[in-house]
């Protein structure tokens, strides 16, 4: 994951090679192919294989959340293409739906591909119908048409075309069927805009023209699109036109107001329901023989099984299980650290280095910014290689494996009861349950929250009580061998996690959320996935949490030499004291300002001789650093998604709450005497 | 029964009678719609043998009484339709059932009680008139158009409309294909509801189901089993088992 850098690695790719600033290619033709279409219909999987770019695919609608970029050059044409976030319709719910309107309507593409799951045609042609009102080039995508055959159904993708009057083809990216065709399709001609209509009723169909005849400006998408944003009342449209047509605002205003009068519905359902039935209408002309409830196979029935009420805990408590407490607790934290920790580091990597070193540097002020108590190979990339990345790098594997099973949907109608008590829908699942991941990436992925006021909470849970990767490896590793301890702590945070946002839900005006989801088929993770999403996601966490641990080495021994590392430090430790904690955890505290991460390595390498810490003091450390700040990846976030005022507020709240929470259960535990 | 083609304003005098009747019974004041009956429109009903006039009091011959059941009947199953269905308030339907009442022509009102279940009573607690429907659909308990919410997993049926009256709820709706029109079936309530459109199955809460009303296939009132029957029973299921609706 490795969120930002992730994204912006993505963006940094796109940029470098964009066609403007490369100086080698003369192509003869470029153009940029935007990939369109509703959540969860495999538009990630065409990206990278057109690009070979790797965009992180998953079974769950809501996976990208940001446009990504990459290239292709497919005969003499340089196509530069652009991966939406996944959009029902042109009228976005969310912001993740709003950012991929915009990418339409504020830089017209020079072509459109609207990727469809085959098995729902119905469902999808109504975009495909607000694609071609925008007046853009649009071709259709088919995508996985082998699970529409497997349920029954044939689709004539010629008369489909030429219903439509766009080029139609038919693939199944993940196994890469059509994908030629469709190659062919996107470097050939560019389609002639369609002449299809949707008619909608009369009095629509004239509010339209008069709308159209009243806009002035240019909106990226075409007069009769607007027209119809404008009827449907979508807030984003309407702010456009009032800043560039302040003075027909009011003119187009009392033409929409005399078309709502006319109907006792928003206009959304009266232009929905036309379009629907043009779908059928193309729908019934293409589409062969009738879908056929297929049998389930076995991932359906799991799928069934995670669904139910009972079963699906049981289900859910054993994934926790095995997924984190086998295999990152004791194969990742156990096994695999150990492994590098004394084998590879404790017995080659520092005493060599630390030879040379002090060979060449022969002085202790020099030699100390390498292989010191803080140095960059002693302490920065031990921490990096040996424990941070084994722990992550378990975790990322467990987590590729339930995204692309589908199980994460599943999961939030489970619990959907119970988010609704702190204010968020169960769709807060898929952010929540990502930001066990890396809690940046997830403050992201709450773009797929539909309003603010949920957007605000999840954003402050995931500040507040959701443990990354690395900590949340950290934590099993120390706490996998002390069942109690492990048990106090996921109590206090689950605790925390529902109090705090209860209490936010009740704070924060507006109403409860609406909660709907759809639940992709269950699907056998496909191995080549998890690998590359993994290794994807550890490099990127790697280019990250290497330079960045050993940046922190060199500030420390800058630190250490002006002796503010130490005054700080002073500081810290009445604060550290108070919650029952040795002087030594000090610097583990001033660690997680910097990253969750870097901190949690501390503790772990503090709590390994358990004669440093154990007992109630690792559990309350434990506690108080999951609690603990936001790190600085997740902090810059918070601002470009919420903004100043929230994210302070937000990081202000936390310090001294997990203080707090860390001193009561040192003194409760302590009182009660639990021997751990 | 012919249709007696009686104008609005004679309806209105009938259904009145009928009110003040049966307020009557409850408070002795009336509460008299028909107060100022023109003359007119009481001499054709005088003339159409509905109603007569005894020391000044107008009141109903038998073929009136069962003219003025009829319309009281279609008033509140207007009424029912109104606030039940299309989510309108209370206060409004009143005003426009009286409006609607005029235009329901015999046999839609059958179509109408029928649809919602044969109801007993009106939003306001007044008992609506059984018609000839309600005795042959004594045994016949389900309706013919429901809320997803209130349905057994495993029903099916198309998509009848949508309720709802903000611009998201409808929005929302038309994203995930649950269009009128549509076929539609739920395949489980608890914890969330999930139903199946095309081949997409998707997850709402239950005031989104409550906002989805289905048309069902046939007038079957026996549901098939649920599909995961075999499993234990949710300890929090009971509170969404049929019946528990409005009724």
């Amino acid at each position: 994951m490795g969120a930002l850098d992730f994204a912006r690695g993505l963006l940094a790719r796109a940029r470098g090679c964009h066609c403007d600033t490369c100086p080698l290619a003369a192509p003869s033709k470029s153009r940029r192919l935007v990939l369109f279409g509703s959540p969860n219909v495999g538009k990630s999987v065409i990206f990278n294989q057109l690009t070979g770019v790797y965009a992180v695919v998953s079974n769950y609608p809501g996976t990208t959340v940001e446009v990504a970029r990459g290239e292709a050059r497919i005969g003499d044409v340089l196509l530069e293409i652009v991966d939406s976030p996944g959009a029902y319709s042109l009228a976005p719910l969310s912001e993740d739906e709003r950012v991929a309107r915009d990418l339409l309507a504020d830089d017209p593409p020079d072509m459109v591909l609207h990727v469809i799951d085959a098995k729902n045609l119905r469902r999808a042609l109504p975009l495909t119908f607000q694609l071609l009102e925008a007046g853009i080039p649009v071709a259709v995508n088919l995508n996985v048409i082998d699970e529409a055959e497997r349920a029954g159904l044939s689709v004539d993708t010629d008369r489909l075309s030429a219903d439509l009057g766009v080029p139609v083809v038919a693939t199944a990216a993940v196994s890469g069927v059509g994908m030629d065709g469709l190659r062919a399709l996107v470097a050939g001609e560019i389609p002639v805009p369609s002449d299809y209509r949707v008619d909608y009723p009369e009095w629509i169909e004239s509010a339209i023209a008069e709308i159209a005849e009243l806009l002035r400006g240019d909106y990226g998408l075409a007069p009769r699109a607007v027209a119809l944003l404008l009827l449907q009342r979508d807030p984003g449209t309407w702010e456009r036109v009032r800043r560039a047509n302040a003075e027909a605002a009011s003119d187009i205003e009392r033409v929409v107001s005399d078309a709502e009068a006319q109907y006792s519905h928003p206009l959304a359902y009266p232009i929905a329901l036309a379009r629907r039935q043009a779908a059928e209408g193309a729908a019934n002309g293409a589409v062969r023989g009738s879908s056929r409830a297929v049998k389930p196979g076995f991932g359906e029935s799991v799928g069934r099984l995670a669904m139910h009420p009972v079963a699906g805990m049981l289900m859910l408590a054993a994934v926790l299980y095995v997924g984190l407490y086998l295999f990152v607790g004791k194969l990742g934290a156990g096994v695999m650290v150990d492994f590098l920790e004394h084998q590879v580091f404790a017995r080659y990597v520092t005493p060599a280095s630390t030879h040379i070193v002090e060979r060449l540097l022969p002085w202790p002020t020099w030699s100390k910014l390498f292989v010191g108590e803080y140095g960059l190979i002693t302490l920065g990339l031990r921490y990096a290689i040996a424990i941070v990345l084994p722990l992550v790098g378990a975790f990322f594997l467990t987590f590729a494996v339930l995204e692309d099973s589908g199980y994460l949907p599943r999961l939030a109608l489970l619990v959907d009861r119970f988010f609704k008590r702190i204010g968020l829908s169960g769709r807060a699942v898929i952010p929540i349950v990502l930001g066990l991941g890396c809690d940046t990436m997830a403050t992201l992925v709450t773009r797929v929250l539909e309003t603010r006021r949920e957007r605000v909470i999840a954003t402050l849970l995931l500040a507040l009580a959701i443990p990354c990767s690395a900590q949340l490896g950290v934590i099993l590793g120390l706490l996998s061998r002390h069942p109690l301890g492990l048990a106090i702590w996921g109590v206090v945070i689950l605790g925390v996690f529902f109090l705090s946002g209860a209490l936010a839900a009740r704070l924060l005006p507006g109403e409860t959320p609406r909660f709907y989801l759809e639940i992709p088929p269950m699907r056998w993770p496909s191995l080549r996935n998890v690998a590359t999403k993994t290794f994807a996601r550890l490099r990127w966490y790697a280019a990250e949490v290497i330079p960045l641990f050993l940046v922190a080495s060199i500030v420390i021994w800058i630190g250490e030499l002006t002796r503010l590392f130490q005054l700080a430090l002073t500081v810290l430790r009445p604060a550290v004291n108070a919650l029952g904690l040795p002087d030594a955890a000090a610097d583990a505290f001033l660690f997680g300002f910097f990253r969750r991460d870097y901190g949690a390595a501390r503790i772990f390498d503090l709590a390994r001789p358990s004669e440093v810490m154990s007992g109630v003091p690792l559990v309350v450390a434990m506690v108080t650093i999951t609690l603990f700040v936001p790190c600085i990846a997740q902090f810059l976030v918070m601002i470009r998604e919420r903004g100043w005022r929230t994210a302070l507020a937000v990081a202000g709240l936390i310090l001294p709450f997990a203080f707090g929470v860390g001193f009561l259960l040192n003194v409760i535990l302590l009182s009660i005497g639990v021997q751990i | 029964m012919p249709d007696r083609n009686l104008s609005e304003r004679a309806e209105e005098i009938l259904a009145g009678i009928w009110q003040r009747r049966e307020s009557e019974e409850e408070h002795p004041a009336p509460a008299d719609r028909a107060g100022e009956a023109p003359e007119e429109a009481v001499g054709e009903l005088e003339e159409k043998g509905l109603v007569r006039e005894t020391s000044g009091q107008l009141s109903l011959t038998d073929e009136g009484e069962k003219e003025a059941a009829a319309i009281v009947r279609r008033e509140r199953l207007a009424e029912r339709l109104l606030v039940d269905v299309l989510n309108v308030g209370k206060g409004v339907a009143t005003e426009t059932a009286c409006k609607f009442e005029h235009l329901l022509r015999r046999g839609i009102d059958d179509e109408i009680c029928t649809l919602l279940g044969h109801p007993k009573v009106c939003p306001h607690g007044s008992p609506i008139p059984p018609g000839e429907c309600c005795r042959a659909g004594a045994q016949e308990a389900s309706r013919v158009v429901s809320a997803l919410a209130d349905l057994l997993p495993g029903q099916e049926g198309v998509i009848a409309y949508i309720r709802g009256r903000r611009r998201e709820t409808v929005q929302r709706m038309m994203a995930l294909g649950a269009v009128p029109g549509t076929p539609i079936r739920l395949l489980q309530k608890s914890p969330s509801y999930v139903f199946q459109i095309e081949q997409s199955h998707v997850a709402v809460d239950r005031e989104i189901a409550r906002d989805i009303y289905v048309r069902l296939r046939g007038r079957s009132t026996v549901a098939p089993p649920p599909p995961t029957s075999w499993l234990p029973r949710p300890f929090w299921g009971k509170r969404h088992r049929r019946g528990r609706g409005r009724r």
